[in-house]
């Protein structure tokens, strides 16, 4: 539609500057990580390395400092990873579960109750802190792992209902209630129709909530102790460590491994990715 | 039996729903509760002080500091990243080669956490190895920029990086809309000699008019809720400079040990993004009877 009108070399050109803008701050981490400090001073931000040094990303996986505790990220990656396993899976097993209640097992009120519900994916997690902290406190949970787990699987509840009760919407009733007369129960139907049909669904929310999860900062700084700090917390306490002299080259190659996970599932599973943001975004 | 299969659905559901709900409204109550209590480093329950916590709120500096900033963060990252979001996608949308390369470009930073991009450009801002080297590098010695460090301009760093951020993701729910429109549409006004800005501006735009309402909605309740990529960036700092409500619900909770304040400023921040979703989720839901 511009094209008859602007020029092609325009479109491109201006294209390629955003493309530039999105990928400067990703280059900038990778070549800065492979730089000694010496590099740093007398280079720039975009300078390449003269030679790929790779001290800085076995400081920051095994022996950089976040205050007095010097055993890198590792630690805190493992954290992360025990953590969002279980929490992803438990959370969308639950969503799963209630969409499917919502949406083929409708019952007077189910609508509201779903209403209400989905004012949990807006609401701000700051009013939860308080309360959550002295709940965590009561079960034994505090500053855990199990507890971090478990608020994740209760926080992300709500969004997970969302995508799999609109996806279930578009499933037909007839099929259900053909089954039913087939003799087929709730969690026959369940097991045998539904979850054949999931795929692309578990698909975007596992995503979803790995991502989330994986890179959740204020539940992990308000609710993890000294042994269960997850990732974001490690890199950000890291690149914030006040020491006289400041390791760019540690705290990106820090930054490009907290992210890793993710943006490899983001390159795996682009398509999915985006149709989780999308679905997330355009509700009801 | 077949009281068992009818009332089955309620029955499995149940738990999960009192947890959510318990989760959801037990906590806001929870969190109102405190917020009217003089709970300082522990929760004090038997102290009712009424409202004396928002009093003590709304007469703070540092509170309407945080307040200016949200402001200033919140038109700046929504209007940027949905202007930067809608010009990529109607670029895109020009039949281009390489879209997909170029989507895949323009929306990674959205599966980053703001913690690992808070990093990143903390250190491209960085007043003298950063952005300004680079320029002095590049011949522009009298480039001066120091922003971060700046009590009245680090926010607008913190703009740039969450712009950086979203824009992909605006750009995603807009492409989705443009591909959802009618060439004949374009096609019609096109013969009737419309202008192309005129075009895309009187036609094409209200069309779009239910993305872009969603689109903001969304990134408006983030910038809300924004708190890791204030951490991350500027820590709240030059001093308090940066503070947006949600870093300044997290240090007077659990640095300053001033909860009932904390739970106080929590509900103003519940009390607003309700103000901006509880009209729209009901009108969805009011408008859509899901009722096939």
């Amino acid at each position: 539609m511009i094209a008859k009108h602007l020029p092609r070399a325009l479109i491109y050109g201006i294209l390629l500057i955003a493309a530039f803008f999105f990928l400067a701050p990703l280059y900038v981490m990778l070549v800065t990580s492979f730089k000694d400090a010496a590099q740093i001073r007398s280079g720039n931000l975009m300078s390449l390395p003269t030679s790929l040094n790779f001290d800085a990303w076995s400081l920051a996986w095994s022996s950089a400092c976040t205050g007095v505790d010097c055993r890198g990220l590792k630690p805190y990656f493992y954290n992360s990873v025990i953590m969002a396993i279980p929490a992803v899976l438990i959370s969308t097993a639950w969503g799963a579960i209630n969409g499917y209640v919502l949406s083929l097992w409708k019952f007077k009120g189910s609508e509201v109750l779903f209403g209400f519900l989905l004012f949990g994916v807006f609401m701000p997690f700051q009013v939860v802190l308080l309360p959550m902290s002295q709940v965590l406190g009561f079960l034994g949970l505090s500053s855990s792992l199990g507890g971090l787990i478990a608020v994740h699987c209760v926080a992300g509840m709500a969004g997970t209902t969302l995508f799999f009760r609109n996806y279930y919407t578009a499933i037909p009733r007839e099929l259900v209630n053909a089954a039913r007369i087939d003799g087929a129960g709730f969690w026959r139907i369940f097991w045998r129709i539904v979850m054949p049909l999931s795929t692309p669904i578990l698909m975007v929310t596992l995503i979803w909530q790995f991502t989330n999860i994986w890179n959740d900062f204020l539940f992990g700084v308000a609710f993890s102790g000294a042994d269960s700090k997850p990732i974001t917390v490690g890199l950000n306490n890291m690149a914030n460590t006040s020491s006289s002299v400041k390791s760019y080259n540690v705290d990106m190659a820090a930054a490009v491994i907290a992210g890793l996970p993710t943006m490899l599932v983001y390159v795996l599973a682009g398509q999915y990715f985006v149709k989780g943001l999308t679905a997330g975004a355009v509700k009801g | 039996m077949k009281t068992l299969e009818n009332i089955l659905p309620k029955l499995v559901i149940a738990p999960g729903f009192l947890i959510g709900f318990a989760f959801i409204y037990g906590f806001m109550i929870w969190n109102g509760v405190l917020s009217v209590t003089g709970s300082r480093m522990l929760p004090n329950y038997s102290e009712f002080v009424g409202l004396d916590q928002y009093v003590q709120l709304w007469d703070m500096d540092r509170w309407w500091v945080a307040l200016t900033n949200l402001g200033i963060f919140s038109v700046l990252y929504v209007g940027g990243s949905m202007a930067l979001g809608m010009a990529m996608a109607i670029f895109l949308d020009q039949k281009v080669r390489f879209e997909g390369v170029l989507r895949t470009v323009y929306l990674y930073p959205m599966a980053l956490s703001f913690i690992v991009t808070g990093t990143a450009w903390k250190w491209i801002l960085n007043p003298s190895l950063g952005l300004e080297k680079l320029m002095h590098d590049l011949g522009w010695a009298s480039f001066h920029f120091d922003w971060l460090v700046q009590s009245d301009m680090a926010i607008y760093c913190v703009v740039i990086a969450g712009v950086w951020q979203s824009a992909g993701f605006a750009m995603a729910l807009s492409l989705a809309g443009l591909r959802g429109i009618d060439d004949n549409i374009i096609k019609a006004a096109q013969l009737d000699g419309a202008s192309l800005p005129r075009i895309y501006w009187r036609i094409i735009l209200p069309i779009l008019r239910p993305v872009v309402f969603s689109t903001v909605l969304v990134l408006s309740h983030l910038s809300i809720k924004s708190f890791d990529l204030v951490m991350a960036l500027t820590a709240g700092g030059p001093g308090y400079a940066t503070d947006v409500p949600a870093t300044f619900m997290y240090v007077m909770s659990f640095t300053r040990g001033q909860i009932g304040l904390g739970a106080a400023s929590a509900t103003m921040m519940l009390a607003t993004v309700a103000a901006i979703v509880v009209p729209y989720l009901y009108s969805e839901l009011r408008a859509k009877p899901h009722d096939r």
